[in-house]
């Protein structure tokens, strides 16, 4: 399993909830703003509350597709719909679609609860999504963005190692 | 023989053709096709595109429509096969014998499947189906050996599909009431099995309960590989005896048996999964490409690995090589 070196997890985890949120929010909506009808495929369950929690992390993310909400909180996970747990790794690879989700919950790699209707539906949609991560974050680069992506590739790659499904 | 590779998604769709399929399979985002999970399958609009992206690449769209009508609301089911028809679809795999009837009588020119739904696993049974609604094809159910297939394409005049790799139903396709059993909603009538609305998973001590409406599935220890929640795979207490009743969390894997398959008449070869992520399509239908072209004995090695991505972590060859226990 993937887990999140401790040099890269224990600053995340000390680091003010409200710079966290800031940062996780300014990737939602950049990737929002890529992916426009990102939540399209969703039907009544973008008012559905989704909770990430990736275990090698002390955080929990709440997204709220219907409201564009992001809040990240840590300890108890916050009320909602549907959890999904497991590493960062694997759940940014899922968001991506890089990565099989039933597989990994065959693998007991990552863990649901709650409703799974509407987690299935948010599976299908991110799935059809081609959200690409590394863009993304390279966006906020300036004139470094390709030294930033070509960056963020080589950390999912090393990260997703064995993990990720050979791609085409 | 074809490789028919399913599509949940466009994105998938499009994996599944950059992967070296020969047929896609794919289907509405209703109720008229048995994998009608929330998210899931094409609108319209996408279905003409991802129609219009194969042709260029010469690969054939096939259109699932293979539920069973609703008394009441048969026009469901004729305006998907009405659009399909009109998109362009290479053929229908249907289950219905009423919406067969209805192809075959205002499309008598389209490409008619039929589908494991049906469950038409007999000369007889196929026989009728190809003579009264033309059918091109018909995808067999999982519950027939090598050595069945090649007796029943020796009597038949059409063409044979069979599974060859992913999710196992081990039931008469078509027929099975276990899901109705259990949540009133089937994969006949409603396109599901196993609904995701009746689906909960929690964990328990350590281990993972997955429960099915009021029922307990299973109970997976700490670190054991899980499974779907259906009742035909659930871990159950029998006569004292805890164990599999009907059959193991278990994913079907048949491509050792390429070649006998081949030789038994065996037109093309199904991978199932529409409900599954664009990686899974990518990876499953890329290995089992090259696995076709393969010698038997490069084979192995090859779709080890497909074995990480399936139910249970295990996959079994099934009714295709019955022993009996």
């Amino acid at each position: 399993m993937p887990h999140l070196p401790p040099l890269l997890a224990k600053p995340v985890d000390i680091a003010p909830l409200w710079l966290v949120e800031r940062v996780a929010r300014m990737i939602f909506s950049c990737v929002l703003k890529a992916h426009p009808d990102l939540f399209a495929r969703l039907g009544d369950y973008r008012e559905s509350r989704y909770c990430f929690s990736p275990s090698d992390l002390q955080l929990h993310f709440r997204v709220v597709p219907a409201t564009q909400a992001l809040s990240v909180s840590r300890g108890t996970p916050p009320p909602a719909d549907a959890h999904i747990e497991g590493p960062i790794a694997l759940l940014l690879g899922l968001l991506e679609g890089r990565c099989d989700a039933d597989a990994l919950f065959f693998s007991r790699d990552l863990s649901v609860s709650g409703d799974m209707e509407a987690m299935l539906a948010l599976r299908n949609t991110l799935d059809d999504s081609a959200i690409d991560l590394p863009r993304v974050i390279g966006s906020f680069g300036g004139p470094f963005s390709p030294v930033v992506t070509g960056f963020a590739r080589y950390i999912r790659t090393r990260v997703l190692e064995g993990r990720e499904t050979a791609w085409n | 023989m074809e490789l028919i590779c399913p599509a949940g998604t466009p994105a998938a769709f499009r994996e599944a053709l950059e992967a070296g399929a020969d047929a896609v399979y794919c289907g509405f985002r209703d109720e008229t096709n048995a994998r009608n999970f929330p998210g899931l399958n094409f609108s319209r609009e996408e279905l003409r595109q991802s129609i219009a992206l194969a042709r260029r690449k010469n690969v054939q769209t096939f259109v699932a429509l293979n539920t069973f009508m609703r008394a009441g609301d048969e026009a469901l089911w004729y305006s998907a096969a009405d659009d399909a028809v009109a998109l362009g679809a290479d053929a229908l795999i249907l289950a219905d014998f009423g919406l067969m009837a209805y192809v075959a009588e205002r499309y008598p020119q389209q490409r008619l499947h039929v589908s494991v739904q049906a469950s038409a696993s007999n000369p007889d049974a196929i026989r009728f189906l190809v003579e009264t609604f033309n059918a091109k094809r018909v995808v067999l159910p999982r519950v027939l050996t090598v050595q069945d297939i090649a007796r029943l394409t020796s009597q038949i005049d059409c063409e044979v599909e069979i599974f060859v790799f992913g999710g196992l139903c081990v039931m008469a396709e078509g027929r099975c009431s276990l899901s109705s059993y259990a949540t009133g909603k089937s994969p006949n009538m409603n396109g599901v099995c196993s609904p995701a609305s009746h689906v909960r998973y929690r964990e328990e001590g350590g281990s993972l309960v997955s429960e099915l409406g009021a029922y307990t599935i299973n109970r997976f220890g700490s670190g054991e590989a899980s499974g779907y929640p259906t009742l035909c795979k659930g871990r159950f207490d029998v006569a004292g005896a805890e164990g599999y009743t009907f059959e193991d969390p278990v994913s079907l894997d048949v491509i050792d048996e390429i070649d006998a398959l081949r030789a038994a008449g065996v037109s093309a070869l199904k991978i199932e999964g529409r409900q599954r992520g664009r990686a899974y399509v990518a990876e499953v239908v890329s290995v089992l490409k090259k696995a076709l072209g393969a010698t038997s004995a490069e084979r192995a090695p090859l779709v080890s690995r497909l074995r990480t991505l399936s139910e249970g972590q295990r996959t079994t060859s099934g009714a295709y090589d019955k022993r009996w226990r």
